[in-house]
C-alpha cells in the first residue's frame, strides 16, 4: 500500500467514490486509509494520523470550518480545516 | 571538532559528577501539552531566567535546579515539539541545539517528558531522540489520569524496550520529581536500543555524510540529508555540497520522512502491545469533549469568548484602580516628605526626576499583572487553544490564521514577546501579516497613556446602566486598535504574494485547572520584566529630561525668570500664580523647551503644544515614558503643587486661560497613541524574527502615518 495518491485521478478508487474525514457525519467513525497530499501528510502523520488509527469527527467551528477529529480510541483531539481533512483518505 | 567535544564529553563521565568544574547541563523535550512546562517550574522555581526583550534570546528558557544538595543542573527548556523534523522556526530552535555536538549549549542529556495517555504519538519523537544518541530519562507524566482511564503500563518491561530510565510521575502536583531529580544526578549513557535504520539504499549518501561531517551516528546523517538547508551553522559551501550529495543519491525528503514516520509508528506499536493494556472503564465521552461542546457552541462559544474579553477589561480598569491609587498616593506622599525636609537641586533631581519617573513605572504594576495573570489562565486552562479553533474562519479573510489570535491577544500584554509568539505559525505569509499587524494592538505600554487621559476627560459615571463610561471609552480605544489591525491585515493580504500553503493543524490540550504556581510564576517573570526593563529606559529619561528641563542655554533662563516676574509685579499676580508663571517662562527656556519648540510647527495641526511635542518626542523609544515625561516636565519647578499627575494635567492652561486638556486634544492624543509605532523593542523584535530591515522600517512608516493621520482628524473635527 502506498502512502500517497499523489494525483486522484490516476488513485485506485474513483473520485466519485472516495471518502475522506471531511465526509464523516458528526459523531461518526471512520479509518484511515492513506494521506493525499503529501506536504499536508507529513504534519498528520507527526500528529497521529497514521493509516490504521480510527478517526471520529466530534464537532465543528461554529462556522462550520476548522474540524474537531477525535483520533484513536479517545485518545486526543485535533483540529484540521475542511480542507486538511479532505486529504485525509477514509477505507472503505 | 567533534572529535575534541566527545573526547572532553567521555573525560567527564568518567571523573563522575563529584569532580565536576561545570554543571550538567539538561535538555527538557516533549511534545506540547505534555506537562513540560509544569516540570520546569517544578525543577527550578525561581531560579528561571526567561528573556523577552531584544539582546536576550527567548528561545531557550534556562533554570538551575539543585539535584542533590551538593548537585546543581542547568536546566534548558525547549519548545514543545511532535518531532525532530521542524515545521516552525519555534522547533528550528531544538534541532539547532541538537545537531552540533560540539556547541556550547549541547545537553548532557534529555529528559523527555511523555504524556502516560498519549504513548504512541509521544513515543515518537522519543524514539528519534533515542537515534540520535542521546542519553535520556523519560519522565511519564500524568499517571494519574492514565490510570483513571485504564491504561495499564508495565513500567520494567517498557523500560527494557526503550533502554532508558523512566520515571512516572504527576508535574502537576510534584509526584515523582524527587525520583526524577535522583536519576538525573547521574551521568547517563545513550539508549542501547536503535528504534529504526534508514533504508539500505540510503546508506550510501548517509556514510558520505558522516565521513564528510565527521559525525558520530547514521540518524544524525540523514538529518542533515533532510534538513540542510535549515541548519543554521552549516556554510554555504557545506550546503552546496550537501546538496549535491543528495541529488547525486536521487534522495527525497519528503517521502523519506513519511516512510520513517510510519515506521517508526510500526515499532512503537510492537512495543506497546508488548507493555501497555488499557481497560476502558467508562465508555462515557470525557469530560474534556463535554466541555468543548459548550464552549465551542455555534453561538455561545462566541459570547463566552466576548464575556471572558470583556471581563479581563473590567479587571484592568476597575479592580486595578484600587492598588494603582494606593500606589500613586504612596509615591508623591514621599515625595513631599522629602520635599518639606530637604532643598537643594539633588532632592528636586530626587523627587522631579528620579520619584516622577519611578512613579510612572510602578503604578502599572497592578495592570501588567492582572493581564498577564488573565493570558496566563486561558492559556493554562486550554482555552487559548479553542480561541484559535473559534477563530480560523473569521480570521482567514483578513490573511490570518487561527493561530494568529494568540499573538494578537498577547499583543494586548506586549507586542515583544507576541511577534515571538508569531513563530509557531508555519505558514510565511500567515507569520509575516500577523507580525506587521501584532504592534497596533493596544499594548499595556499604552494602558499609562489610555488610563491618564481617559480620566482627564471623560467623566466617571455609568453608561447606560451598567458600563463605565471610562470603561466604555477605553474598551473603544483597544477595539480601534483590533480594526486596523485587521484592516491592515487585509491590505496586506493582497499585496504579499504566497510562497507556501498555510495550515492550521493543532491539538486540543485537555482542559484542566490553572497551576496556580505557574501563573503567579508568569505574573512575576513579567512584572519584573517590565520594572527592570522598562523602568531602568524611564529612569535614565526621566533624569536626563528632568536636567534639560531644569537647565538651559546661556542666560536665557534668568532673563525669562526676571520678565516673568516684573510682569506679576505689573499685573499684581498672587505668590502661587507668580511661582507658577515663573517655572513656567524657565521651562520654556530650558533645553527640553527649546526641542519642543523646534517640533511645534509639526504637531501644531494636531493640537499640541511644544510640552507635549517632547514627550511625544521622549516616548518614541517606549510609550510608557509619556507619562513619566509628561510628571517630569509638569512637576519642574512646581514645589508647591503636591498633587498627583491627575490634578497638574487638569490644573493646566492654554494661552487664554482655559483648560489645556480639552476633549479635541486628549483624544487626539490618544488615537495618536492607539496607532503609533513607539517602541524600539517591537522594532528590534520584528528585525531579529524577519531578519530584515524592511519589516520594521515598513512598520515604522505604516504607523506613524497612520497615527499622524488619524489623530489630524480626530483634532480637526473636535476641536
Amino acid at each position: 500500500m502506498s502512502l500517497f495518491r499523489r494525483s486522484p485521478q490516476k488513485a485506485v478508487i474513483s473520485t466519485a467514490t472516495r471518502r475522506t474525514a471531511k465526509d464523516l457525519r458528526l459523531g461518526e467513525t471512520g479509518t484511515i486509509c492513506c494521506l493525499e497530499d503529501p506536504e499536508m501528510a507529513l504534519k498528520l502523520l507527526e500528529m497521529g494520523c497514521v493509516p490504521g488509527v480510527q478517526v471520529r469527527l466530534s464537532g465543528r467551528a461554529p462556522l462550520g470550518d476548522p474540524l474537531m477529529l477525535v483520533l484513536g480510541d479517545q485518545e486526543y483531539t485535533l483540529s484540521v480545516r475542511a480542507s486538511e481533512a479532505a486529504t485525509i483518505l477514509l477505507k472503505e | 571538532m567533534a572529535v575534541t567535544a566527545s573526547s572532553s564529553a567521555t573525560t567527564a563521565s568518567q571523573t563522575g559528577p563529584e569532580a565536576d568544574a561545570r554543571p550538567l547541563r539538561i535538555a527538557l523535550i516533549g511534545n506540547p501539552n505534555s506537562g513540560k512546562t509544569s516540570l520546569f517550574n517544578q525543577l527550578t522555581g525561581l531560579n528561571q531566567k526567561v528573556g523577552n526583550f531584544p539582546g536576550v534570546t527567548v528561545d531557550r528558557k534556562t533554570g538551575v535546579a539543585q539535584l542533590t544538595p551538593t548537585q546543581r543542573a542547568e536546566i534548558i527548556d525547549l519548545p514543545g515539539t511532535y518531532s525532530l523534523y521542524p515545521k516552525s522556526l519555534d522547533e528550528k530552535v531544538i534541532t539547532d541545539l541538537l545537531y552540533d555536538k560540539a556547541a556550547d549549549n549541547y545537553p548532557d542529556f534529555v529528559v523527555v517528558t511523555v504524556d502516560a495517555n498519549n504513548l504512541r504519538r509521544s513515543l515518537l519523537l522519543f524514539t528519534q531522540l533515542g537515534d540520535l544518541g542521546l542519553p535520556a530519562v523519560l519522565a511519564l507524566n500524568m499517571m494519574d489520569v492514565a490510570e483513571r482511564h485504564g491504561v495499564n503500563i508495565d513500567l520494567p518491561a517498557l523500560e527494557r524496550e526503550l533502554g532508558v530510565p523512566i520515571i512516572p510521575m504527576n508535574a502537576r502536583k510534584g509526584i515523582g520529581v524527587a525520583a526524577l531529580k535522583i536519576v538525573m544526578a547521574q551521568r547517563l549513557d545513550a539508549p542501547p536500543v536503535g528504534f529504526w535504520q534508514p533504508d539500505e539504499q540510503l546508506l550510501p549518501l548517509v556514510r558520505q555524510l558522516r565521513y564528510y561531517f565527521n559525525l558520530h551516528n547514521d540518524y544524525l546523517a540523514l538529518h542533515y540529508a533532510q534538513q540542510y538547508r535549515q541548519i543554521s551553522f552549516l556554510s554555504a559551501e557545506e550546503k552546496a555540497h550537501i546538496q549535491e550529495l543528495v541529488q547525486q543519491a536521487g534522495f527525497d525528503a519528503t517521502t523519506a520522512q513519511a516512510a520513517e514516520t510510519i515506521s517508526r509508528y510500526a515499532r512503537i506499536n510492537e512495543i506497546l502491545l508488548e507493555t501497555v493494556t488499557v481497560v476502558r472503564t467508562e465508555k462515557r465521552e470525557p469530560i474534556s469533549n463535554r466541555i468543548d461542546k459548550v464552549l465551542t457552541h455555534r453561538v455561545g462559544g462566541y459570547l463566552i469568548f466576548l464575556g471572558i474579553l470583556f471581563l479581563l477589561f473590567q479587571a484592568i480598569f476597575a479592580w486595578a484602580q484600587y492598588p494603582m491609587d494606593w500606589i500613586d498616593q504612596g509615591i508623591s506622599g514621599l515625595s513631599a516628605v522629602i520635599q518639606a525636609n530637604f532643598s537643594g537641586p539633588l532632592v528636586r533631581l530626587l523627587t522631579e526626576g528620579v520619584l516622577a519617573g519611578l512613579g510612572g513605572v510602578l503604578v502599572f504594576i497592578p495592570q501588567i499583572a492582572l493581564l498577564f495573570g488573565f493570558l496566563a489562565i486561558l492559556e493554562e486552562t486550554g482555552y487559548m487553544a479553542r480561541v484559535t479553533f473559534l477563530m480560523d474562519k473569521l480570521m482567514r479573510p483578513f490573511g490570518l490564521s487561527g493561530k494568529s489570535v494568540v499573538p494578537l491577544i498577547s499583543g494586548l500584554a506586549c507586542a515583544v514577546p507576541a511577534i515571538m509568539g508569531a513563530r509557531t505559525i508555519e505558514s510565511w505569509k500567515d507569520r509575516m501579516i500577523t507580525i506587521f499587524v501584532t504592534p497596533l494592538m493596544s499594548c499595556s505600554a499604552r494602558i499609562p497613556v489610555y488610563t491618564v487621559l481617559v480620566a482627564l476627560v471623560v467623566p466617571d459615571q455609568a453608561a447606560w446602566g451598567i458600563f463605565n463610561l471610562r470603561g466604555v471609552a477605553l474598551m473603544s480605544l483597544y477595539l480601534l486598535g483590533l480594526f486596523s489591525a485587521l484592516g491592515s491585515a487585509w491590505a496586506l493580504k493582497k499585496l504579499l504574494k504566497a510562497r507556501e500553503r498555510s495550515y492550521f493543524i493543532m491539538e486540543f490540550p485537555v482542559y484542566q485547572w490553572p497551576r496556580w504556581k505557574n501563573v503567579a510564576l508568569t505574573i512575576y517573570q513579567k512584572v519584573k520584566a517590565f520594572v527592570l526593563q522598562a523602568g531602568r529606559v524611564i529612569m535614565a529619561i526621566s533624569v536626563l529630561l528632568w536636567v534639560l528641563a531644569s537647565y538651559g542655554p546661556g542666560q536665557q533662563q534668568a532673563t525669562a525668570e526676571a520678565q516673568a516676574r516684573r510682569e506679576a509685579t505689573t499685573k499684581g499676580w498672587d505668590a502661587a500664580e507668580t511661582s507658577r508663571q515663573v517655572a513656567s517662562a524657565r521651562l520654556e527656556t530650558s533645553y527640553a523647551g527649546k526641542f519642543g519648540h523646534v517640533l511645534e510647527p509639526a504637531i501644531r495641526p494636531l493640537g499640541y503644544d511644544w510640552k507635549i511635542g517632547i514627550a511625544l518626542l521622549t516616548s518614541f523609544a517606549a510609550r510608557e515614558v509619556f507619562v513619566g515625561t509628561i510628571s517630569t516636565i509638569y512637576s519642574v519647578g512646581q514645589d508647591a503643587d503636591m498633587g498627583t499627575l491627575q490634578q497638574k494635567l487638569s490644573a493646566e492652561k492654554d494661552a487664554n486661560g482655559q483648560p489645556f486638556f480639552t476633549p479635541a486634544r486628549a483624544f487626539s492624543l490618544l488615537v495618536f497613541y492607539v496607532f503609533a509605532m513607539q517602541c524600539m523593542s517591537t522594532l528590534a523584535v520584528t528585525y531579529r524574527e524577519t531578519k530584515s530591515w524592511r519589516w520594521p522600517l515598513a512598520q515604522l512608516i505604516y504607523m506613524t502615518g497612520l497615527a499622524y493621520a488619524a489623530a489630524f482628524v480626530v483634532y480637526q473635527v473636535l476641536a
